[in-house]
């Protein structure tokens, strides 16, 4: 639904190149919801404001359902019509909302519709009814400056689907919001995303917006995407930084002469005694240090921090043992490097 | 006495009346325009924004008795004559454009960029942008912007009597203190000072208004007052 090829974006500040995009390569699928997460600068906000054109790639093509955007672009620093009209396409929401202040909320929802052209009984009929659809049929004639943030929100949500577009742009839509109306808003994009089959590509820092309404997620870091995947299949890549940071367990080695592993059971493999058929087998002692088992992307997946006596030199066999049960094994060297929370 | 006062009064409000209107027909384009064309705006030009910005800043700082003696030419081609209110009404409105042409810039580049991001993303184009988002929302800050140049307008028209165009300014001056008519002097003082504070009043009542539509509780008109006030005394001189 979404493709970008070599996306590459350069700004020039006072004779200098920031390069804030170095070869994005990203692929949404049609009808999912695909999260970028990343720290602060790692170019999240450039690549999705990118994929409407708001900002013009140096390098790079975008293609949204079909459309070579960066085609339509042209040459010129201003949008055309036909970027216009494919940008009508693509709902966005925004961090901070970016509500008129001088418009009802009815008004509001309305706005991309009198650009669009249509008439005005079109347009309320049709606002009215996104109103209903996220919940606020009651406000229409309040003020955004009456509403709470999720709110809001929730009217920024209804103003980005009143182009009837296929593609939902959120650029850290929950980021200042707070935890619970935060989870509030996701339910409903996850709503959306199933009941109108919406392709949503959020970017975030929040480990729990991944965790919580993605399919797929792509790690971003210094321009570049990192990791990317499904989240079943971020899970079972070894050493994969994003499935540790969507799925982190506790706990450090209690000496030097220790060998901490990292197994994460998915489906199946949950069910298997593994871990005292390790212990009778080789007749070790096996210390658990942490353990969760959650729902991530819909998945239900187990995981488990254990600790065996010796160096990983004189584990190798226990360790083959594990992995031949199907079981995904990560040694923790280091700890895993974390996606840090970073505020925008 | 007071025939000649309401003559004063009625030459005043109209002199200021038609340039306020000329001003800000021709003053919020302008400062839309510069910035729009300012750089990364949505329609960056450096050289059409230094030329009006140039243009806009010195026409301000003209003084405007030679404002006026400089425009006579363009005032009769205009008027057919370079004496009384019609005529008056030229070189007021022009000095007023480009003093309203700043006050529309600064509060057009209050409104958040974010809007226009918002605006841009549902396809709107740049005379989308405006119609829908600038003006609409720095209208609060165009209202008040109005009432200064109003103020400041009443403040420059004073001078419109050495062109024989009458109003207050013209009364104090030739009666208070060419003739000694202290008297008819501090009444036209406190005329002024009650139809300045009216408009002023006016003018906040209207912004507050459309503030608080937004639930937000403006800056009372009081506190206003006295922050607008000061600011086209120091033009008028």
């Amino acid at each position: 639904m979404i493709t970008t090829t070599g996306l590459t974006k350069v700004y020039r500040s006072r004779g200098r190149d920031v390069t804030a995009l170095d070869g994005v390569d990203l692929h949404v699928r049609e009808g999912e919801v695909f999260g970028v997460i990343g720290q602060s600068g790692a170019g999240k906000s450039s690549l999705i404001r990118c994929v409407n054109l708001l900002e013009r790639p140096t390098a790079g093509t975008v293609t949204v359902d079909g459309l070579d955007l960066t085609a339509l672009a042209g040459r010129g620093p201003r949008a055309g019509r036909e970027l216009r009209r494919a940008r009508s396409r693509i709902g966005m929401v925004f961090q901070h909302f970016n509500l008129l202040s001088s418009r009802t909320v009815q008004d509001n929802v309305e706005l991309p519709l009198e650009i669009l052209g249509h008439s005005g009984a079109d347009r309320s009929r049709k606002a009215l009814e996104l109103l209903d659809l996220v919940g606020l049929a009651d406000k229409a004639k309040s003020y955004p400056a009456q509403l709470s943030g999720g709110q809001k929100q929730r009217v920024g949500i209804a103003r980005a689907l009143a182009g009837d577009p296929k593609v939902l742009l959120s650029d850290e839509a929950t980021s200042a919001l707070d935890p619970e109306t935060t989870r509030s808003i996701l339910r409903l994009l996850r709503d959306l995303n199933r009941q109108l089959g919406l392709t949503v590509l959020l970017i975030t820092h929040e480990m729990d917006v991944v965790k919580s309404v993605c399919d797929s997620a792509a790690l971003m870091e210094n321009g570049r995407i990192v990791e990317s995947g499904t989240v079943g299949e971020l899970l079972a890549t070894p050493g994969s930084e994003l499935a540790a940071a969507l799925f982190p367990v506790g706990g450090a080695a209690s000496g030097d002469d220790r060998t901490v592993l990292d197994v994460t059971f998915q489906g199946e493999a949950a069910t298997q005694p593994v871990i005292s058929q390790l212990s009778r087998t080789y007749n070790i002692d096996i210390s658990i240090l942490g353990a969760a088992i959650d729902t991530v992307g819909g998945l239900q997946v187990g995981r488990m921090r254990i600790e065996l006596p010796g160096r990983y030199e004189d584990n190798v066999v226990p360790v083959g043992f594990l992995r031949e049960q199907g079981l995904q094994i990560d040694l923790v060297g280091q700890e895993p490097a974390l996606v840090k929370e970073g505020a925008k | 006495m007071q025939p000649l006062l309401s003559q004063a009064c009625w030459d005043t409000l109209y002199m200021v009346g038609w340039s306020t209107l000329i001003a800000v027909v021709g003053g919020l384009p302008l400062g839309v325009l510069l910035v729009l064309t300012d750089r990364g705006g949505l329609l960056q030009n450096t050289v059409a924004n230094k030329v009006i910005g140039q243009i806009v800043n010195v026409a301000r700082s003209m003084p405007f008795i030679i404002l006026m003696v400089a425009l006579m030419g363009f005032t009769r081609s205009v008027t057919g004559t370079t004496i009384g209110r019609e005529a008056a009404i030229v070189p007021l409105a022009i000095g007023a454009i480009p003093f309203f042409a700043r006050l529309v810039e600064t509060a057009v580049r209050e409104v958040d960029g974010g809007l226009v991001e918002a605006v841009q993303s549902m396809g709107g184009n740049t005379w989308t942008i405006v119609r829908k988002v600038l003006v609409p929302e720095s209208l609060p800050s165009l209202i008040s912007s109005t009432t200064t140049t109003i103020v400041a307008l009443i403040g420059y028209s004073a001078m419109a009597g050495t062109v024989g165009a009458g109003g207050l300014g013209d009364i104090a001056i030739r009666y208070g203190y060419q003739r000694f008519e202290t008297e008819l002097m501090w009444i036209t003082v406190a005329i002024l000072a009650v139809v300045i504070s009216l408009i002023q009043f006016a003018g906040d009542l209207a912004a507050r208004s459309l503030h608080r539509r937004g639930g937000r509780s403006g800056p009372g008109p009081r506190l206003r007052f006295l922050r607008a006030a000061p600011a086209p005394e120091t033009e008028t001189v």
